[in-house]
């Protein structure tokens, strides 16, 4: 074993909200140490080689592995320890200690003030129960993500897509270009789950068909899969028996959606039961002093700019904190009404203007955002839960919410 | 005619309105000038950036990524695939690199969007 090593501000995790984080702390003179699994930062970004990245964070179009270049070079000029091949296996929260595993041994991390950033993972084909055989050929859609474009791999001849998530629909143009067959996507919900430039640029492009409200109900094959059985399903998402239609695939890939990465790390850390993730304020700063998360292991974002603004957040207080410099006693909730989904911050706290993230639940075309307390109405039209609603209020706005003791989000539907 | 064409140039994905006005096509709902422009190219010919890979030799990475320096025409996309598919390039590449230079024809360069690293057997 080796000995305990001490830092101001500890990150685990190097995606783009890791990187942020290190890189913000950094600028405010911590010693900083950031820890990733993986033999390079970068995190998801690596495997998005298409462009769409950094629009708003670096004001210029990137591709994924550009946008982590980017930061992992601003983090090396201002001195961030990064640490590859490191797995945290478990943080001692109320002391602040930290469990690594690596190639070299098992050790120990001291930090003033920790950032999680973790991430999210991909949901199984296990979580979905789809009947039938169980054969080679099925991926989700990260994974084949990664064959593709980082080990020079291809999944199979013909692949159909189930779930119109972003990962999806970005996997089924990739297939295409590779030169596989992409029969369709499919999506159980009447909507689909990735943005609309995604089903012009990806689908609609390449004639690909999306079948929505309509699932997998079979798989079958032996050793390798040979054909999947497709079914309309009704509005409680029941297969509508007499729809099926089979489909001669030998592919089927996974984009049934993202989990924030919130397992291991610690039990004493209080998750947000609808996003799923580290229930947070809008410093980020989670219930235990000094414990920080930023990224998509507070909720699932669509936009590496959020993450990353988000990360450099958490990085800014966590630095601070560890000077001794914040204490974040007041916090007030922020609670979710009709139609909100995804909700960020979970709680208020005034050491931070706030930026707040929601989702919708459901498409709709004329709408707007009400914060009653503040008196904050926004606009919106052709709406869709694809498509995170940002708004930012600035500290002054914010007083408000100490006198009415919370802050209450919902959304309306215009006619 | 009254079209609603969702740009793809940027995240936001504004959905531009195009109504016509004799011969003027009028423009509106676009958030910035690219969509003005991507949705004329949309009416008249249709243009992507093309983003994908090219095999690597002594890399530390068997691939390296890459990106068209510009929007290229969209029917010529699956013809240029074919052409970077049989492209090989050597490591070390650096970000920025042009692997194939003038792929459309019309000026725009294919190039490396990550750096890879030799490594010496
Ligand atoms: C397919 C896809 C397409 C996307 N397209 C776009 C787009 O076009 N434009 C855009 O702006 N955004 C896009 N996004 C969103 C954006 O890229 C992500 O939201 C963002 O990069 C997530 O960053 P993160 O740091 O939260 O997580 P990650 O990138 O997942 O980073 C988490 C890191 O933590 C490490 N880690 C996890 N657990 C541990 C542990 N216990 N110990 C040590 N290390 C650990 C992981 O190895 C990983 O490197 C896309 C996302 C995906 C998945
Ligand atoms: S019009 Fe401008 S802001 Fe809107 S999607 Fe196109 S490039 Fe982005």
């Amino acid at each position: 074993m080796m000995k305990g090593i001490n830092t101001d501000v500890l990150v685990i995790g190097g995606g783009a909200g890791g990187m942020a984080a290190a890189l913000s702390a950094a600028r405010e003179k911590s010693d900083v140490i950031l820890l990733e699994r993986e033999n390079s930062t970068g995190g998801v970004l690596n495997q998005c080689i298409h462009n769409g990245f950094g629009l708003h964070f670096y004001k210029e179009e990137l591709t994924g592995p550009e946008f982590a270049d980017k930061l992992f070079n601003e983090m090396t000029l201002d001195r961030v320890n990064i640490i590859s091949e490191s797995y945290v296996s478990e943080v001692d929260v109320e002391n602040k200690t930290v469990r690594v595993l690596s190639p070299d041994g098992a050790y120990e991390i001291y930090a003033k003030a920790i950032v999680i950033a973790t991430g999210a993972r991909e949901r199984p084909f296990g979580a979905l129960m789809i009947p039938g055989d169980r054969p080679s050929g099925i991926y989700t859609a990260g994974l084949a993500q990664r064959f593709v474009n980082l080990e020079n791999r291809l999944p199979g001849k013909r692949a159909l897509i189930l779930g119109s998530g972003d990962i999806g629909l970005i996997m089924a143009r990739r297939l295409v270009l590779e030169g596989m067959k992409v029969e369709a996507v499919v999506e159980r919900m009447p909507f689909p789950g990735g943005l609309l430039r995604n089903i012009v640029q990806c689908l609609e492009d390449y004639n690909i068909p999306l079948y929505l409200s309509h699932t997998v109900t079979k798989t079958v094959g032996r050793g390798r899969l040979e054909k999947v059985e497709v079914s309309e399903v009704d509005e409680n998402y029941n297969p509508i028996p007499g729809t099926e239609k089979i489909y001669d695939v030998d592919t089927l890939i996974l984009s049934a959606g993202l989990i924030p990465q919130v397992e291991d790390i610690s039990d004493s850390l209080q998750l947000d039961r609808v996003n799923k993730g580290y229930a947070v304020s809008n410093s980020c700063e989670t219930n235990i002093d000094g414990i920080y998360a930023a990224g998509n292991n507070v909720a699932v974002f669509d936009l590496v700019d959020y993450v990353a603004a988000e990360g450099w957040v958490a990085g800014r207080h966590a630095a601070l904190k560890s000077k001794g410099g914040e204490n974040n006693t007041e916090k007030y909730p922020v609670i979710r009404g009709k139609n909100v989904s995804i909700l960020v911050p979970s709680y208020i706290d005034f050491n931070e203007s706030l930026r707040l993230y929601l989702r919708i639940s459901k498409p709709i075309e004329h709408g707007r955002v009400i914060l009653k307390e503040l008196n904050i109405e926004k606009k919106f039209v052709d709406g869709v839960p694809s498509e995170m609603i940002q708004m930012v209020l600035n500290k002054k706005k914010m007083e408000l919410i100490r006198e009415k003791g919370g802050l209450f989000v919902e959304v309306v539907e215009d006619e | 005619m009254n079209r609603k064409i969702t740009c793809v140039m940027c995240p936001v994905g504004c959905r531009i309105t195009v109504e016509m006005n004799g011969d003027e096509p009028v423009i509106s709902g676009n958030r910035c000038t690219r969509g003005r422009q991507y949705v004329i190219d949309e009416l008249i010919k249709p243009k992507r950036v093309l983003t994908t890979s090219v095999k690597v030799e002594d890399g530390d990475l068997p691939l390296v990524s890459v990106k068209t320096s510009g929007p290229i025409e969209k029917k010529i996309i699956m013809d240029k695939m074919k052409e970077i598919k049989k492209k090989t390039v050597g490591a070390p590449v650096k970000i920025g690199e042009i692997i194939i230079e003038n792929i459309d024809g019309n000026g725009v360069d294919l190039l490396a969007t990550r750096k890879v690293k030799k490594i010496h057997k």
